[in-house]
C-alpha cells in the first residue's frame, strides 16, 4: 500500500511541475486500484440489492424483517463510501474528519424518537381520557 | 514545502501496514497527531477533494434532518400510514409486483454508481475516449432515475396524494414522500448536469492540459454520494 506516499508526494509537487510528472508516471496520481475490486464490489452491491428487494418481496416482519433491511443497508453504505468513495485509503486524519461528525446525528435521531413516542402517547391519553 | 512532508516516519504509513490491531491504531494516530499538529497542509488530498468531503458530510446532515422528521412524524401520526410496498407496486401482465418500480431505479443508480467507478479509474489511466463514455452511460443513467421519478410522482399526484394530504392514510406521508425524494431527485439531475460537463472537459483535453483528473474523482465522489443516499431512502422509506 504505497498509495499513501505517491499521494503526498504528489500534492507537494502539484505546483511545480504537475503535468510534466503526470505524463512521466501516469500511475504516480490519485486513486488507482484494480479495475476487479469494482467489479466485485459492483456484484455485491447488486447482490445486497436484491436480498434487501426480496425482504419486501416476501414480506417478511418485525425484528428479522427491520434488522435485514439494517443489515443490508449498512453492507451497502460501508462499501460505496470505503470502496467506491475511496475512503478506506484515505488516511486517518481525512476519514476521522469526515466519519465523526455524524456520529452527532445519532444523537438528533435518538430524541426524535423519543419524542415522536411523547407526540404519540399524548394523543393516545387525550384520546383514552378525552383531554 | 517539501521538506515539510517528513515530519514522522509515520505520516507515510497507512493503518493497515501495523502487524497487529493496537499497533495499526496508534500508527494511524499518530498519523492524524502528525497531519493535523505539523505546519503544513492537514489533508494530503487536492483541497477540491476535501471540499467535496466537507461539502457531502453537511448534506449528510441534511439528509439526516430529512430522515429523521420522517421518522418522528411515522411514529406519532394516530393515522396508518400507508404500505409502500403496495403504494409503489408495478402491475406486470395484470399481476402486481410490490415495490418494483423502486426496485428497478435501486438498480439503475447501483449501475451508475459502477460504471462511474469505472470512469473515475479509466481516468487516471488517461483514457479519455472511455472515461467520456462511461461518465456520459452514468449521467444517462441518471437521467433515467429522474425520468422514472417523475412517473412515480405523477402516479401519485394523480392517485390525489400532495404534500398536505393522503387519500391513503396519513398526510405525513405524502409531506415527507414529497420532500425526501424531491430533494434527493434534485441532487441526482444536479449531478447528471455536473457530470455532463466534466465528461465534455474530459473529452476536449481539459484535463490533459490541466494535468490532472483529480475532477474526475471528485465528481464520482459526488455521484456515489447521491446512491448513497438513496440506500438509506429505499431502506427508511421504502422497505420499513
Amino acid at each position: 500500500m504505497n498509495h499513501a506516499v505517491e499521494r503526498v508526494v504528489v500534492a507537494e509537487d502539484a505546483h511545480v511541475a504537475k503535468p510534466a510528472r503526470a505524463a512521466e508516471q501516469p500511475h504516480a496520481e490519485g486513486q488507482q486500484h484494480p479495475i476487479r475490486i469494482y467489479l466485485l464490489i459492483w456484484v455485491l452491491l447488486f447482490l445486497f440489492s436484491v436480498c434487501s428487494y426480496l425482504i419486501d418481496y416476501f414480506d417478511l416482519q418485525g425484528v428479522l424483517r427491520w434488522g435485514l433491511i439494517i443489515t443490508f443497508m449498512l453492507l451497502k453504505a460501508g462499501f460505496i463510501v470505503g470502496i467506491f468513495m475511496h475512503m478506506a485509503w484515505e488516511r486517518l486524519a481525512l476519514k476521522m474528519a469526515i466519519l465523526l461528525p455524524p456520529i452527532a446525528l445519532l444523537v438528533l435521531i435518538g430524541l426524535m424518537a423519543i419524542e415522536g413516542d411523547y407526540t404519540f402517547l399524548t394523543r393516545l391519553s387525550a384520546y383514552v381520557t378525552g383531554h | 514545502m517539501a521538506n515539510h512532508v517528513i515530519v514522522d516516519d509515520t505520516v507515510h504509513r497507512g493503518v493497515d501496514e501495523g502487524p497487529t490491531t493496537l499497533d495499526a491504531v496508534k500508527t494511524g494516530l499518530r498519523g492524524v497527531a502528525a497531519d493535523y499538529a505539523s505546519d503544513k497542509q492537514a489533508f494530503p488530498v487536492p483541497w477540491g477533494k476535501a471540499m467535496m468531503w466537507i461539502f457531502l458530510l453537511s448534506d449528510t446532515f441534511i439528509f439526516t434532518c430529512f430522515l429523521t422528521s420522517y421518522m418522528n412524524v411515522r411514529i406519532s401520526t394516530t393515522v396508518p400510514w400507508p404500505s409502500p410496498s403496495k403504494v409503489f407496486a408495478l402491475d406486470i401482465g395484470g399481476v402486481s409486483v410490490p415495490l418494483l418500480l423502486i426496485a428497478i431505479m435501486t438498480m439503475i443508480l447501483i449501475t451508475s454508481s459502477g460504471t462511474m467507478a469505472m470512469a473515475v479509474n479509466y481516468g487516471y489511466r488517461r483514457n479519455r475516449a472511455n472515461t467520456t463514455a462511461l461518465l456520459l452511460i452514468t449521467a444517462a443513467f441518471g437521467a433515467t432515475f429522474v425520468g422514472m421519478q417523475a412517473f412515480e410522482w405523477t402516479k401519485l399526484i394523480i392517485e390525489g396524494v400532495r404534500p398536505w394530504a393522503n387519500p391513503m392514510g396519513a398526510a405525513q406521508f405524502g409531506s415527507s414522500f414529497f420532500m425526501i425524494t424531491g430533494f434527493h431527485g434534485l441532487h441526482v439531475s444536479a449531478g447528471v448536469v455536473y457530470l455532463t460537463v466534466v465528461a465534455l472537459r474530459v473529452w476536449n483535453g481539459f484535463y490533459d492540459r490541466k494535468g490532472s483528473y483529480e475532477t474526475v474523482e471528485i465528481a464520482g465522489l459526488y455521484w456515489h454520494f447521491v446512491d448513497l443516499v438513496w440506500v438509506f431512502i429505499f431502506a427508511f422509506f421504502y422497505l420499513w
